[in-house]
């Protein structure tokens, strides 16, 4: 018998440890890589208006006015470190780790997503109330449109991470509930990339 | 009438009687056409009792070929209605020097909008969709698409889309904004009514449908293959299909960020497109053709892949330069994301940038250029028989390349600032579409409707259908050309240019024979549903195929195949026919695991089309109940992990018995005979 099974994916690959569920992850997890490249096209559209519209401020408040370096790192670091705990749930559910502990890193990082949309929530709160609304100008609906895209992408992934505890709880680890979870991972990690892009080009390029 | 206050505009939103189409008798005309057909299928139903079936057998249905037979319905229904809304266009303009006609300016517009919208985004895209559902598993030896559930949401987002353009014609007025909806036309402040509201959503819900379905095919054909089915024995058909899907992938997300952009700019008053604010048009001009040139090759691309099935099975040949044919699809496909500037050279970007667009628009010519030869020495020596999907092949051949030629005109910059916004140019993308995609989905609607159904379509009215397509065609949009040459605007209602008037009549008259055309499709399929004894071809290959759906019963078994097919050739059916290995006795079958019948997609889709229905009429409550209960339909699925339904060996062993007895008993036909009634389903060259 080989060792590998010969078909591998990017990701976590479930080959050594569980090998029926791996072979039935080839075909899932390469349909959801395909979803997520056309996701990203639709990011990749929103970086490309949000750049277009860059000088469109209209007379109304730019980078330098409404954006916070401190804010906005803070939300990066709850991201990252989310990120982090969910590749711990990864690790936990491929080595079939005491159940309590894929609960905990799951119920992690929803919390670290949670509070990634409060700390984004109460931004654009402080923005509006400075007069930084999306009516205000071009500039500032391209900034509203894309980081809050991201945020409703978080969001739907919170509600996907309560799912799958409560899954957990319902079904235990069957492969249907792995599969789930891996692809769930693959999303939380790629609105990560996003979120560094967002962080890089619309933050620090906007205060650059 | 309380409108404005009270309770009226939290339940109503903005809904009116106003909004009732008794404005023009038009109107009401069509808008009692759609209540009276949908009172009269409802009571059909309950008549006959069939409701309960409608339910089980199709609407809830996961198997790939009733989705796709579900998708073919929802194109035609749709291709009557703008069928007829170009005719209406047609007799205007054929009335219309110095003469306001029959059409109010503002109806006028309603009818390009919708006719442009249907006829793209809820007539070519279900019908190639639909088709490609069908025919694809079948051809690459498959049992069922990757995702089944996914392609039933699609068809339901796409049913929805549709059934919100219908809820148009009854209620409210639709855009003025033309297909491509662009602002400042659609913009709040030139058109505050519902009309672009309508149209942002109903494309919205065709664009995500889209884009569903394009992972669905292309992962279908990564991970599905049969057994030695490596991708260069694929039938061409199968690759046309895969750079559909990759486009659409990668081309359907533009289209949903411009309308969600477009829809921010209208709800919320954000400046994406606006005039003012910082707005920039432009924008929405980029990103709707950065969509929307792609999506020309989307909907051509399965078009020539059934082409290449046609031309091949009729000649009784292999494919001509088949390695050759696969280069070219994915030269036309990725040169389709170099050209979009093409769609608005006069919108002021500099010379030296529309001339490159300009280049890359003539290079397309090349790969379709390699095509036309390729089916050209398919037929060459060989013994070309004229049924009526290889007819459509040849006039698809001759009108393609004259639409071609067109293009390359309009390529160049120069010629494009003389003719654009002409009815140059209307000639130019109907003798695309027409020629190109409808023809080759009509081929391929009459090539596997008995794969579908188990009876040939009737061979006499598809000829007659055909001539009315290729005349209607020639006369409607053949003198569109000189008239653009000569100057006629496109979308005008009235012109006060005598020289237009003999033009417009001819095309007028081309109008009418489209109309006969329709009906004839539809005399077609009730004669042939009558005399679906004589036309029936239960031994499975009515027209000595090539492919491997030819190989299984007509019609196909819900597994399709009772065994997986192991593949080591091209036109593998074929090379078996060769062998005498056609038709194999099995000795061993197996348990077979049918997706069961999921009601996910019903709910999901209609659910989405009653918030998008909200949201046209600031309905709000009723846009947040849609988005909860599509929301609640997945996660109620999510519970359901019994899934799959399991067909016993023992069931599959005696289908296949029956019909493989079936098959010895049954006459050979040799291709003299294929459009008689001695056609049962079995070749000559396969006579076991």
């Amino acid at each position: 018998m080989s060792v590998l099974t010969p078909h591998r994916h990017p990701g976590l690959n479930l080959g050594h440890t569980d090998p029926e569920t791996h072979r039935e992850a080839e075909e899932t997890l390469f349909g959801f890589w395909v979803f997520l490249m056309s996701d990203l096209v639709l990011f990749a559209l929103l970086f490309a208006t949000y750049a277009s519209m860059l000088g469109a401020t209209d007379g109304g408040p730019g980078p330098r006015d409404v954006f916070e370096v401190s804010s906005a790192a803070l939300e990066t670091g709850v991201l990252l470190l989310s990120s982090l705990t969910m590749g711990m749930a990864s690790i936990a559910m491929k080595y079939k780790e005491p159940p309590h502990r894929l609960y905990g890193w799951l119920a992690a990082t929803l919390v670290l997503g949670l509070v990634f949309l409060g700390l984004e929530a109460r931004d654009f709160i402080k923005m509006a109330s400075e007069g930084a609304t999306p009516q205000r100008s071009g500039w500032l609906s391209a900034f509203y449109a894309l980081v809050s895209t991201h945020g409703l992408h978080v969001a739907a992934g919170c509600v996907w991470l309560a799912l799958s505890i409560v899954q957990l709880a319902v079904f235990g680890l069957r492969s249907e509930v792995k599969l789930r979870i891996m692809r769930l991972a693959l999303f939380w990690h790629l609105l990560d990339v996003v979120w560094i892009f967002i962080f890089s080009v619309v933050y620090l390029g906007g205060l650059a | 009438m309380p409108t404005t206050e009270g309770w009226w505009p939290l339940v109503f939103g903005r809904l009116s009687y106003d909004a009732l189409p008794f404005y023009s008798g038009i109107a009401t005309a069509a808008a009692s056409l759609v209540v009276v057909g949908a009172i009269t299928v409802a009571a059909l139903l309950t008549w006959l009792g069939r409701w309960g079936w409608l339910w089980r057998e199709w609407l809830t249905s996961l198997d790939h070929k009733k989705i796709g037979i579900m998708y073919v319905v929802i194109a035609m229904v749709m291709l009557a209605r703008a069928v007829v809304e170009g005719s209406l266009m047609r007799a205007q303009q054929a009335i219309a020097f110095d003469n306001p006609g029959y059409l109010e300016p503002e109806h006028f517009a309603q009818l390009f909008s919708t006719h442009g919208s249907i006829m793209i985004f809820f007539m070519a895209m279900p019908f190639l969709t639909g088709i490609i559902n069908f025919a694809l598993p079948m051809q690459i030896g498959a049992r069922e698409v990757s995702f089944p559930l996914l392609n039933s949401i699609s068809l339901w987002l796409t049913a929805g889309g549709a059934g919100l353009m219908m809820v148009s014609l009854v209620i409210g007025k639709f855009s003025t904004g033309g297909w491509s909806g662009y602002p400042p036309y659609t913009d709040a402040t030139f058109n505050p009514g519902v009309g672009p509201d309508y149209w942002i959503f109903a494309v919205t819900l065709g664009s995500l449908a889209s884009t569903m379905t394009g992972i669905n095919v292309a992962v279908t054909i990564y991970k599905k293959r049969c057994g030695g089915m490596n991708p260069f024995r694929m039938p061409l058909f199968c690759w046309t299909a895969l750079c559909t899907s990759v486009l659409m992938i990668f081309a359907m997300p533009p289209l949903t960020v411009a309308t969600g952009l477009l829809a921010l700019d209208r709800y919320l008053g954000m400046h994406f497109f606006t005039n003012d604010g910082g707005g920039n048009m432009m924008n929405f001009a980029n990103l709707f053709w950065l969509f929307g040139h792609p999506e020309v090759y989307i909907l051509i691309l399965p078009a020539f892949g059934v082409y290449s099935q046609v031309i091949s099975n009729f000649s009784s040949k292999i494919l001509y330069g088949y390695d050759s044919l696969i280069v070219a699809t994915m030269c036309i496909a990725v040169l389709s994301f170099t050209v979009w500037v093409h769609h608005f050279f006069t919108m002021g970007q500099s010379a030296d940038l529309n001339a490159m667009f300009g280049v890359a628009t003539m290079t397309i010519g090349i790969p379709t250029g390699v095509k036309i030869f390729d089916w050209i020495l398919t037929m060459a020596w060989g013994r070309v028989r004229f049924t009526v999907p290889m007819l459509y092949a040849l006039a698809f051949m001759v009108l393609f390349v004259i639409g071609g030629l067109t293009g390359i005109l309009l390529a160049n910059p120069a010629v494009d600032f003389q003719v654009h916004n002409s009815v140059f140019l209307v000639a130019h993308f109907h003798n695309m579409l027409i020629p190109g995609l409808l023809y080759g989905m009509i081929a391929a609607y009459t090539y596997w409707f008995p794969k579908a159904f188990g009876f040939r379509l009737d061979e006499w009215w598809g000829r007659v259908a055909f001539g009315c397509w290729v005349a209607g065609f020639c006369l409607a949009f053949l003198p569109l050309y000189p008239l653009g040459l000569m100057g006629m605007p496109r979308r005008t209602q009235e012109f006060f240019e005598p020289d237009y008037l003999p033009f417009t009549i001819v095309a007028g008259v081309g109008a009418l024979f489209l109309l006969a055309a329709l009906a004839s499709l539809v005399v077609q399929l009730v004669i042939s549903i009558r005399r679906r004894e004589e036309l029936a071809v239960p031994g499975g290959d009515p027209w000595n195929g090539r492919t491997l759906e030819w190989g299984i019963p007509c019609p196909a078994p819900e597994y399709n195949f009772a065994v997986l097919p192991i593949v080591d050739a091209r036109d593998a059916f074929h090379a078996a026919k060769e062998d005498g290995t056609a038709y194999p006795a099995h000795r061993i079958y197996s348990d077979i695991e049918v997706p069961k019948n999921s009601m996910t997609g019903v709910v999901f889709g209609i659910s989405l089309a009653a918030a998008a229905f909200g949201l046209v009429w600031w309905m709000w409550w009723l846009a947040i109940v849609g988005v909860l209960a599509a929301i609640g339909a997945i996660v109620a699925r999510s519970f359901v992990l019994d899934t799959m339904r399991i067909i016993p060996a023992d069931e599959v062993r005696r289908q296949d018995q029956a019909w493989l007895t079936l098959v010895r008993r049954l006459p050979a036909t040799d291709r003299e005979t294929e459009t008689t009634s001695a056609n049962r389903g079995l070749a000559e060259a396969a006579a076991v």
